[in-house]
């Protein structure tokens, strides 16, 4: 079996079906690079993994203080604020790590042929990783508390989850292909991700900025408005999905669980035509980037 | 099936050169384009490189062969023309390409047979030849930013030659490490040419293009100069670097005794044109010592075209000793009559110390005479024959 490569000036054209079936070649190449990464990231460091469960804990600490005087009180804040915090990490991490991804390996993509796809994937894996332990570690707790998961809503948390994955996947390629050519992006970031995680229901409840949309001038525009961040639908999925205190009902979002479901399964479709768009400039700009580093 | 491994038709690749690389978008829209200059590395080359088949790139620093081969690899995009390849590729771009310094041996081998194109398990199965041919078995648990740059090339080496690759393309790195290790490569590839796989090797060590490949190209600021046979190849190679580019030949020492002119001379008189077999040639050596040196040896050698070494000599070995110079000496080798015909003939000098542990000053190859070959003859040398008959 011999096959035949043929490499033009043409900017390749992305065929999905052959492509992905590529990269599934080149899997074992985007295991060892999560490896390497998370090796990398952990072997020289007295603490290990352990930092990745520590950035939670820290967040939990300071917002639970700050929103005791501020008065916000939400029963069972933990609970509450991981939820969608951790959701929230593995996409703003992938993004800002996303947009270095490129650059950072510099020395393969110069030297060595591979998928280039990879180096974003990559990055969406390490950070997948750091999900899992955290979300572990979440399990442990809502069980070891004895505050649990009830199941007419937990079903949810697989839509959130792949919203997510795509909205993650799709940004990450987008902000890495950008970056190679205009640095401004990885600062651009930088900010982006400050104002957009203000923007999300993650330290606040979706409940309360829905009470103080209606109740304002710009009552169920100004909600609706807020609404048009993906990543607060995929945030509210999380919480709805675990978070399931008595006064669940004033602190969420006023959606039930399947109307979320209606909802996220929109995010998905878009997320899914926004992976391909981004795949497509990624892969049309990823012939040139040997030679722009 | 078809027999062409490598097709290259028409390949250019251009380089935007920018004076001060604008990489943000403020500095991109205040600039403009216009700061970009084009250089075109690569010009109109095309090639083929048979199936079984080995080429030779060569040609000066800056004459594109990397990028070609970088091309042929995948790894930069043409910016006209077609590269076609069939089968697997498994290039050896660089010292240490596709290692990472923070990982140890073992996982390095993974990940760069990952890059190969090999699954986890297929790498296991061949784990243990690559590291006893690269003979690291005692530092697989060493990160490779501890390795030496001998080491790293022999796990490079070693990697690459174990994926079982279809294609083969190797950039110098065939220069490094030591001479058991170069061996053994340089067997790998033989027996790689026995099994009938394709290898595209980059070299300026040209006497090991002649003797390893089938064919050569010479590139010369992104063009094909020349291609064919290896042998005719690097003499091309060679007469360019007399012509155009002298600063190539090799010079080195201490310059304590500095050879500062050198005549090739026939009854008194510089050599014009090619000298006819048997005629004698007389090569002239100007030395300096700038400070008085003690005994100090001069030497000559010859190669051919080939780069193959013919003879040399020296003015110990003739009992001249030179004594302590101190200025400028002036030392004639007569030669002749001379026994080789047909073709150009590279002059090497040198003075060293007579132990040759100090080299004062060495000029590899920089001079050449040609000697003229009888119509209808293809001898090598001529020995002065005496033919007689008698009745019986």
């Amino acid at each position: 079996m011999t096959n035949v490569t043929e490499r033009t000036s043409e900017p390749p054209r992305l065929h999905v079906r052959q492509r992905a079936r590529e990269l599934y070649r080149a899997r074992e190449i985007l295991w060892n690079l999560v490896r390497k990464e998370l090796k990398v990231k952990y072997t020289a460091s007295v603490l290990g993994a352990v930092w990745s469960l520590l950035n939670p804990v820290v967040f939990l600490a300071v917002f639970a203080f700050v929103t005791r005087i501020f008065k916000g009180g939400i029963t069972d804040y933990p609970a509450f604020l991981l939820a969608g915090l951790l959701a929230w990490n593995l996409f703003s991490v992938s993004l800002s790590n996303g947009a270095q991804s490129v650059i950072a390996n510099a020395n393969l993509v110069k030297k060595v042929y591979f998928p280039r796809e990879i180096l974003p994937l990559g990055t969406v894996g390490v950070c997948l990783v750091d999900f899992v332990l955290q979300s572990t570690v979440l399990i442990v707790f809502f069980v070891v508390s004895g505050y649990g998961f009830q199941l007419n809503v937990v079903w949810l948390y697989p839509f959130a989850f792949v919203a997510l994955l795509l909205m993650t996947v799709a940004f990450t390629m987008f902000v890495a292909a950008l970056n190679v050519r205009y640095r401004d992006v990885q600062h651009l970031i930088g900010l982006a991700v400050l104002v957009w995680f203000w923007m999300t229901p993650i330290v606040y409840s979706a409940g309360a900025v829905y009470q103080f949309m209606i109740d304002s001038r710009f009552h169920i525009n100004g909600w609706r408005l807020y609404l048009v961040n993906p990543v607060s639908w995929v945030v509210m999925g999380f919480q709805r999905a675990l978070y399931h205190s008595s006064d669940a009902a004033k602190v969420l979002a006023p959606y039930s669980a399947p109307q979320l479901a209606g909802g996220l399964s929109v995010v998905i479709a878009i997320a899914a035509v926004a992976v391909y768009l981004s795949w497509r400039l990624y892969f049309s700009m990823s012939g040139d980037f040997a030679e722009e580093l | 099936m078809s027999d062409i491994a490598i097709e290259v038709s028409d390949l250019s690749k251009r380089f935007r050169v920018y004076r001060e690389k604008p990489t943000s978008l403020k500095q991109r829209i205040l600039s403009g384009r216009t700061r970009a200059e084009d250089f075109w590395a690569l010009r109109d080359v095309s090639l083929e490189v048979a199936t079984g088949g080995t080429m030779g790139l060569i040609g000066n620093n800056g004459s594109g062969k990397s990028t070609l081969l970088k091309v042929i690899a995948g790894i930069l995009r043409p910016t006209k023309g077609l590269v076609r390849e069939r089968g697997r590729i498994a290039g050896l771009i660089e010292l240490g390409a596709g290692f990472h310094p923070e990982l140890t041996g073992r996982e390095n081998v993974y990940l760069n047979a990952s890059f190969l194109g090999l699954s986890r398990a297929e790498t296991d199965a061949v784990y243990d030849d690559v590291v006893g041919f690269a003979e690291l078995e005692d530092f697989m648990d060493t990160a490779v930013k501890f390795y030496s740059s001998g080491m790293l090339v022999r796990l490079g080496f070693a990697c690459a030659v174990h994926v079982d690759p279809e294609i083969i393309l190797i950039d110098e790195v065939l220069a490094v490490g030591d001479e058991g290790f170069q061996a053994r490569c340089l067997d790998k590839v033989r027996s790689f040419q026995r099994e009938g796989r394709s290898i595209v090797i980059v070299s300026h060590a040209l006497d090991q293009v002649r003797q390893l490949c089938d064919q050569a190209v010479m590139l010369d600021h992104g063009r094909v100069h020349a291609i064919g046979a290896p042998d005719d190849v690097v003499r091309e190679m060679r007469l360019t670097i007399l012509h155009h580019d002298l600063e190539f030949a090799r010079e080195e020492g201490s310059k304590e005794v500095e050879i500062v002119a050198v005549d090739l001379l026939r009854g008194g008189l510089p050599v014009q044109g090619a000298i006819p077999s048997g005629e004698t040639l007389t090569i002239q050596v100007d030395v300096r010592a700038p400070e008085p040196v003690e005994d100090p040896v001069v030497s000559f050698g010859l190669h051919d075209a080939t780069n193959a070494f013919v003879f040399g000599d020296d003015t110990a070995h003739h009992g001249l000793e030179l004594g302590t110079i101190h200025g400028t000496r002036r030392v004639r080798f007569a030669l002749g009559p001379i026994p080789v015909t047909g073709g150009t003939y590279w002059v090497t000098l040198g003075v060293h110390s007579r132990d040759s542990a100090r080299v004062y000053h060495v000029q590899d190859q920089r001079y050449s005479f040609q000697v003229q070959q009888a119509d209808g003859r293809r001898d090598q040398l001529s020995f002065p024959v005496t033919v007689e008959m008698e009745s019986l």
